[in-house]
């Protein structure tokens, strides 16, 4: 399907316009810096906007791509630009347009150092996030999907905290080793099949043997962004000491783009590769779930703990793609989309308490409710979502993947349910010693209560959690369609 | 004679010419610092008529000199490159010069003579044009790297460079008259001919090995890069500079037209030779970047991992691979060229410095050219949508389309580690502090080219088609030897 003017290139590269925007601000350091926080928001606002209009115009019954756009670049020949979405991506887009505001908004008052800069990161990887989810050509995806390493590595880098030196090394060099044997597989499907487009890739049928190689470097490179156990360690480091948004748009779409990566490439090009390695990604999965589950109780720092359940809860969504059901996968994705949503409001609300106390040592809170009642509601709903309670998102996608687990193995099923207990464990416990009990410092006692803008972060993402938690169907019918089409792939339908 | 047989060779004639004049000329002019000043901007002006004339002297291939010297556009496009590097690096050479006490007519002068050899070497077409070319190549520099007398690291570094060079010219020379004994040929068509009649003998292929390792010194390519970090760090910051980026284009023309012209008969025996240079030269380079203190040493070793990417495009024996060790040969240009214009303008206190420490607060003294720089070191650790990502990309696919996965896989391998030193020049721009703040004036010619080189880094994938089609139109010649 095609349109009249390139609505996908336009809302990909917006922010970058920003950023020449942002470029021109004069003035003395001040002035700069209220300036550049207004125009990163205005231009991500209407990044948001545009998105939102795309997803008004986005025909759910219609098998394939729309607004596909195409460019004369040519990196060679079968190499060219394409944008497109289906209803894998557009969750994926609106997502990334959605917290990128939100994350600015997080970062107005606790960022004060090179704020200028600090917008142009932001801008410039908003670009990046949505480019990756809506190219269309394997090249273009992964010349998205390695620049969003620039970025992130100055936002950690630069803005962290202690060991922030140490945790973006950690972070580039992790997700760039996992992303060079890709770009290899990409090498050699070229050569194969002439061409990196994907819709053609996605016709083109590897030869199985092949499909194994090709198969194992593109997990290498999601397995690692996603991020799968045992190549999961860089994720809590990075999260610690990244800023309170980088951690949000960390948790909330980076992660994100490894599940993306194997629902685009992995299921419907390499569909026998992928049938075949299925046990081997449960086994991994479930280590994930329960291992880190179980190390997330034993943290004492508020932030690695959520990281860790990250990792569990991103567990749930490899086990729920590699289930080749429409309930697994379905639940895979509104899984992901969930945990986007509360992880992101899960790494905010830790950076509101940073923010007043400048710790974020577990036992150094107790009593948080007292000083901030509201703030405790915003965080126990999404602590509830995070735990999967009914009439949450987290719930939704959580039992869908469960119930799928069941039709593809009972272990399977019983581990992953383990895991979920667990996970009400640690996040009530978390809870409990965070917003409960009674607030023996007095600082926690004159704790500033949540402010309009915090209120502001929370509200839509609040909303969203429980509007989509009781009423799920919207983002369904979505993807109803695209996951049909990946499920003749693999010929399970 | 004929003087419109000569016109093949007009450019080279032309800057021989102005050589010989200039020498003259700087000779009256009074005091050293005029006279240096002079020679340079006309070494300059040379380098930019002499570009004009290989550009209009046009696509079409000619000979001259009964055979010995041939143009074509692979090599008008290696000679362009060349002079855009020579002339890069004279640019950014007016300050420096006098801090480091070299600032002598000579300096010029022999770059000049320098460059003109690396055009003969380019544009030989019999081994013994090629082995007078070389030499006129190397002479000069080992004469410009020991020119701050007074210094003994300048002279220690000379003197290895010297000794060393001349041994690889003597390598070459060996395999050489090897060629020559066994083929009966200096010509290389003669030599070609004779290999895809008669046969590559093992006599022909010692010699082959032989002159290879006499060009992979010259590029540095381990194992036989002992001296690169040595020299790179001994000899002045400028001529450092004009090292890394010059001769390199030139050899490595020579190696493509070797490889794929002369011995194309031969590419089973010398793909291997190539193989086992590309993955030591990346390794080493890698490996040994991580541990420098010093920015020119680090960039010695990064030049080292470069040019093993370059011989991964050029090992896969295919035109596309050519056409890749192009295009990343003059992304290299470039990338080089930006960071020494920044590494030569960093000063403390007036005192030039060239500790990677020194460079921590780059970012704060300098928040544009420390852009610059980021730039260009993720572009040099090959991340998209940078300038040396599509460098490795080609080089990449060539390798993957002839066949050579594992090359590749090593390759990509190395890369990640390779990433490791590149953003640690990052991380101490940005993250450091430092107590005594970088001296604010960069000269204006070096912020020039900093701005060019990084722009053209980040500006490189909507050139790519235009770049590619001149590229690939140009590169059938390099394999075109003539009788």
């Amino acid at each position: 399907m095609q349109t009249e003017w390139p609505v996908l290139t336009v809302l990909t590269f917006l922010p970058l316009a920003g950023v020449l925007f942002l470029l021109l601000i004069r003035g003395s350091e001040e002035v700069v810096r209220r300036n550049a926080r207004q125009v990163a928001l205005w231009v991500s606002g209407s990044t948001l906007m545009l998105a939102l209009a795309l997803l008004m115009n986005f025909d759910p019954d219609y098998l394939g791509y729309q607004f596909v756009d195409r460019g004369d670049w040519l990196v060679g020949e079968g190499i060219g630009y394409m944008m497109g979405v289906d209803g894998i991506s557009m969750p994926f887009i609106v997502l990334s347009a959605f917290l990128t505001p939100l994350a600015i908004l997080a970062s107005w008052n606790s960022v004060q150092n090179r704020v200028r800069e600090y917008m142009i990161a932001f801008l410039v990887l908003e670009t990046l996030m949505i480019g990756t989810f809506a190219a269309l050509d394997l090249v273009v995806f992964y010349l998205f999907f390695e620049a969003v390493l620039i970025p992130m590595f100055v936002i950690i880098g630069i803005w962290g905290g202690a060991r922030r030196v140490y945790s973006a090394f950690k972070f580039f060099l992790y997700t760039l080793a996992g992303s060079v044997l890709m770009l290899v597989a990409i090498l050699v499907m070229y050569n194969t099949a002439g061409t990196t487009n994907i819709p053609t890739l996605t016709a083109f049928g590897f030869d199985p043997k092949m499909q194994i190689w090709l198969f194992l470097a593109f997990f290498a490179s999601f397995a690692v962004k996603m991020p799968m156990w045992p190549v999961h360690t860089w994720l809590p480091d990075a999260h610690v000491e990244a800023p309170t948004a980088g951690s949000m748009i960390l948790a909330g779409v980076l992660l994100k783009m490894g599940g993306y990566g194997f629902l685009r490439f992995s299921l419907p090009i390499f569909p026998d590769a992928s049938m075949q390695f299925a046990p081997l990604i449960f086994v991994l999965s479930i280590v994930a779930i329960i291992y880190t589950s179980l190390v997330a109780l034993a943290q004492q720092d508020m932030k690695k703990l959520i990281a860790y359940s990250s990792v569990a809860h991103m567990g749930f969504v490899t086990v729920g793609i590699f289930t080749f059901n429409a309930q697994g996968i379905a639940g895979a994705m509104f899984q992901m989309i969930s945990h986007g949503l509360i992880s992101a409001a899960l790494f905010f609300a830790v950076g509101v308490v940073y923010d007043r106390l400048h710790t974020r040592d577990i036992d150094a809170y107790g009593g948080v409710a007292d000083a901030m009642p509201r703030y405790a509601v915003f965080f126990m709903i999404m602590m509830l979502g995070s735990v999967g309670l009914p009439g949450t998102t987290g719930f939704v996608g959580e039992f869908l993947v469960m119930a799928a687990a069941w039709q593809a193995h009972i272990i399977v099923a019983i581990f992953t349910t383990t895991g979920m207990i667990l996970g009400a464990t640690y996040m009530l416990w978390l809870y409990r010693r965070v917003v409960f009990g009674a607030a023996e410092r007095d600082e926690i006692a004159s704790l500033k209560p949540l402010s309009r803008r915090e209120i502001a972060i929370f509200v839509p993402l609040t909303i969203l959690v429980i509007w989509y938690g009781i009423f799920p169907g919207g983002i369904f019918t979505l993807m109803e369609v695209s996951i049909d089409s990946i499920l003749n792939q693999l010929g399970t339908r | 004679m004929d003087l419109f047989a000569l016109q093949p060779a007009i450019a080279e004639i032309f800057m021989a010419v102005m050589a010989l004049i200039l020498v003259m000329v700087a000779a009256f002019i009074a005091p050293q610092a005029r006279a240096s000043k002079f020679t340079r901007r006309a070494t300059i002006a040379t380098f930019i008529l002499a570009g004009w004339m290989c550009l209009y002297n046009g696509f079409t291939p000619i000979s001259a000199f009964n055979g010995m010297f041939f143009t074509a556009p692979f090599m008008v496009m290696m000679k362009l490159l060349i002079l855009l590097g020579a002339m890069g690096v004279l640019c950014m050479a007016a300050r420096e010069v006098e801090e480091s006490q070299i600032d002598k007519p000579e300096l010029p002068l022999l770059m000049l003579l320098s460059v003109l050899g690396m055009m003969l070497m380019v544009s030989a077409n019999d081994i013994m044009l090629l082995y007078m070319g070389l030499e006129l190549q190397s002479l000069p520099l080992y004469v410009i790297a020991a020119m701050r007398r007074e210094s003994t690291r300048a002279s220690e570094a000379g003197l290895k460079y010297f000794l060393l060079g001349a041994l690889s010219s003597g390598l070459l020379l060996y395999g050489a008259s090897m060629l020559y004994g066994f083929t009966g040929h200096t010509s290389y068509a003669g030599i070609a001919a004779s290999l895809s009649y008669e046969g590559v003998s093992a006599g022909a292929v010692i010699g082959m090995v032989f002159l290879i390792s006499g060009l992979a010194f010259k590029i540095s390519a381990a194992p036989f890069h002992m001296w690169t970090p040595d020299v790179y760090e001994g000899a002045p910051s400028i001529v450092t500079a004009f090292f890394a980026v010059v001769p390199k284009l030139a050899v490595m023309a020579l190696f493509m037209r070797f490889t794929h012209g002369v011995l194309a008969e031969a590419s089973a025996s010398w793909q291997q030779i190539l193989m086992i240079l590309a993955v030591l030269s990346m390794f080493i380079g890698a490996g040994g970047a991580i541990m420098q203190s010093d920015l020119k040493r680090f960039m010695a070793y990064s030049s080292i991992a470069h040019m093993g990417y370059a011989l991964v495009g050029l090992a896969s024996a295919t035109p596309a691979g050519v056409s890749a060790v192009m295009l990343y040969m003059l992304i290299y240009v470039l990338s080089s060229l930006g960071v020494f214009a920044l590494i030569l303008a960093l000063r403390r206190e007036g005192r030039a410095v060239t500790r990677i420490e020194d460079l921590a607060g780059f970012s704060r003294t300098h928040p544009l050219y420390a852009l610059c720089m980021m730039i260009l070191m993720f572009s040099l650790a090959g991340i998209p949508p940078l300038g040396g990502f599509f460098g490795k990309w080609y080089v990449f696919s060539a390798a993957v389309a002839s066949g050579q996965v594992v090359l590749a896989v090593i390759a990509v391998l190395a890369s990640v580690i390779g990433a490791f030193y590149y953003i640690r020049i990052v991380k101490i721009m940005y993250i450091d502090e430092s107590e005594t703040a970088l001296d604010a004036d960069i000269a204006a010619s070096n912020r020039f080219i900093a701005i060019v080189a990084a722009a053209a880094m980040f500006g490189f994938m909507l050139a790519l088609a235009t770049l590619r089609g001149v590229i690939d139109a140009s590169v059938i010649f390099a394999r075109i030897v003539v009788g």
